[in-house]
């Protein structure tokens, strides 16, 4: 078997990123949506480490803890709109929160 | 080397597999499991890579509080039942797909050509924490102001889940 | 106390360390979790003035395994309408983190004589590494799935309340852990356990503890605190309040699966005890360097069990916390103090590290890193 290199680990980081990307196509339940735009950014952060390491530079790691920090931040706020939105409504179908006004 | 290889094609199976059923499993929480399973392969992938500090905080940030927070919410929500109607119907499956499939193609396109073989350098850099730590302080390096903002970033996060989350009181 | 270096074959003994230290902490743990149930229950008598366990062996010390054999032969209950899958696997994944836990504890320093006189110490620990302090904090985030899962699954509401109260208790209590953790870790100067224990060598006054003072003080008490909300003990023990939830998350649970809760719950207390010995009361250090005939691991285990039976004097002394007082304590109060002293432990190590004259900034040997010069010159041109 070949040795594990920097492709590898790009090529999984893609496969993940397009799983990530059919789910935020085809789920309707917003929480779920989220759990799979987390998935893309984790699949970005694996392609960021990977090519850090493939170029010998600790930027890819340093933009993966960035990305981290922001993700932390868009739960807190997302899951904060997804409560107050299933409050006023009782339902939290994106097909159905389409008013930006109750 | 032969035990490295061997280990990373089983771990990015289960990981692909985990990725396919946070988006295939009807049942929120299971998703959220999934995802979970998807992190911790990931963090073992980092720890491979030398990225020892990256792969501790993906656990504990990641796995540890943001998953969490996602459970919390499901559950409060009341949202652990598997429900089919969660799911898009008609036209949007197949699209999604195969705008996934072109996705998924371009981007393994652009990786191949972008990684030369020739580039890749001898004395690869490791991400202790104190290495981190160096990086991330150096006045001279674009890291320290990015830090800087993220900190007001968490911060604007902070106020906005509490306003988000108050109840209105009339 | 000196080991020579010998080896068995092509065994030597450096070599097979790790897998003895594997087994015998693992093995301890496991063995003396029995134990530490009729401890704590004799101990719970004492405080409150009664007999406590005494029909079953000399002193009721075989109580322990008279339940544990009970619970070996009750009927394993599956209710209906559950998860199954989680339903099973959450009492698993409650235990693995406890034990993955013991991986970084360290018990105590071999002086191994590696021959022609010289004398190395080798600390007895599973894995010697540098983010050992991070791993730590990564498996206690990780074990709050047990309880949430096991709450969910078992679809009962009296579960699913004790599952979120645990999941909220627990990313509440644990910013103020990893903050009280963080100010060890610039105390000692370093996030490897061992180096940790060993920077504290010397009396008393050498242990994280008494060190900026008062603010390693001031750390050590909320890391204790914070211990013992993350481990849901009394008076935090309000995933399971039996009083309300009617034991809230293992409600549900019978037979071995209940008795696996149990055991993770004393598991953990042993783990986060060794942890606190480790971080704030010098590991296997003595007290004085007059005492240093004792051997390492008996100072560590006095601790540990030092700490057990704060967590049971406690449990006897302090009623359950309202929620939303839980709350208030972490959030209003704990957090606020861990992060001043946090912020005063970095800045006081800060003013005493001597700092380079031109910049200002504290001296620091670059580590290697390709990509800086690089970048530099890309900027030039």
């Amino acid at each position: 078997m070949d040795p594990i290199t920097a492709t590898h680990y790009i090529g999984l980081s893609a496969i993940l990123f397009a799983i990530g990307a059919v789910g935020v196509g085809i789920k309707r339940n917003p929480i779920v949506i989220f759990m799979c735009i987390e998935l893309m950014l984790n699949a970005a952060n694996l392609a960021l480490v990977a090519m850090g390491k493939h170029l010998g530079s600790i930027s890819g790691q340093m933009m993966a803890i960035f990305v981290m920090a922001v993700a932390a931040a868009e739960v807190a706020i997302g899951l904060g709109i997804i409560v107050s939105i299933f409050r006023s409504r009782e339902t939290i179908d994106i097909d159905e929160v389409n008013l930006l006004k109750l | 080397m032969q035990g490295n290889s061997i280990g990373f094609w089983i771990l990015a199976a289960l990981c692909i597999a985990a990725a396919v059923q946070v988006v295939a499993n009807r049942n929120p929480v299971r998703s959220a499991l999934a995802l979970v399973g998807v992190m911790c392969c990931l963090s073992v992938f980092y720890f491979a890579q030398g990225a020892e500090f990256v792969g501790a905080v993906q656990v504990i940030v990641y796995a540890g509080a943001i998953m969490v927070l996602f459970l919390f919410v499901i559950m409060l929500l009341n949202l652990g039942a598997p429900n089919p109607m969660m799911d898009r119907v008609g036209l949007s499956k197949p699209v999604a797909l195969l705008a996934s499939a072109v996705l998924l193609g371009s981007l393994a396109f652009a990786g191949a050509l972008k990684i030369a073989p020739g580039r890749a350098v001898k004395s690869p850099v490791s991400g202790t924490v104190q290495q981190i730590g160096y990086a991330l302080f150096d006045p001279g390096r674009p890291w320290l102001f990015a830090f800087e903002l993220t900190s007001v970033l968490l911060l604007v996060g902070v106020v906005g889940a509490v306003v988000l989350a108050q109840r209105r009181s009339d | 106390m000196v080991i020579p270096n010998f080896s068995i074959g092509p065994l030597h003994l450096l070599d097979v360390l790790p897998y003895v230290a594997i087994v015998t902490i693992l093995g301890v743990i496991l063995l003396l979790t029995p134990f530490l149930v009729w401890y704590e229950r004799v101990a719970l008598a004492l405080i409150q003035d009664r007999l406590g366990p005494n029909r079953v062996g000399p002193r009721g010390l075989l109580q322990a395994f008279a339940d544990g054999i009970k619970l070996f032969l009750k009927e394993d209950i599956r209710p209906s309408a559950i998860d199954a899958t989680i339903y099973y696997a959450a009492p698993v994944l409650m235990m693995i983190p406890a034990l993955a836990a013991c991986a970084v504890l360290p018990v105590a320093d071999l002086r191994i004589d590696m021959g022609g006189g010289r004398i190395e110490a080798i600390p007895f620990v599973v894995g010697n590494v540098n983010i050992g302090i991070l791993y730590l904090l990564g498996l206690t985030s990780l074990q709050v799935y047990g309880i949430v899962l096991a709450g969910w699954a078992s679809n009962n509401k009296y579960s699913l309340m004790g599952g979120l109260r645990s999941s909220a208790q627990t990313i509440s209590y644990e910013l103020s852990m990893t903050m009280a953790v963080l100010t060890g870790v610039l105390i000692s100067g370093s996030t490897n356990m061992v180096e940790i224990v060993r920077s504290q060598a010397g009396t008393v006054a050498d242990w994280n503890i008494a060190k900026f003072l008062p603010l390693g003080f001031i750390a050590t008490v909320v890391y204790l605190i914070a211990m013992v909300a993350e481990t849901n003990r009394a008076p935090f023990d309000l995933p399971e309040a039996e009083s309300e939830l009617v034991a809230g998350f293992h409600t549900e649970y019978s037979s071995m699966k209940f008795a696996m809760f149990f055991m993770c719950e004393y598991a953990s207390m042993l783990v986060i005890s060794g942890v606190a010995t480790a971080l704030w009361f010098g590991g296997w250090n003595s007290p004085h360097p007059a005492l240093n005939f004792v051997p390492g691991f008996v100072w560590f285990i006095l601790k540990v069990v030092a700490f057990v039976m704060v967590y049971v004097w406690v449990r006897a002394t302090l009623p359950r916390l309202r929620y939303d007082a839980l709350m208030a304590l972490g959030w209003k109060r704990l957090l606020p103090i861990a992060l001043a002293a946090l912020v005063l432990t970095a800045t006081w190590d800060a003013v005493r590290t001597p700092a380079d004259k031109k910049s200002g900034w504290p001296v620091i040997e670059a580590p290697h890193d390709a990509d800086k010069p690089v970048a530099r010159a890309s900027n030039a041109r």
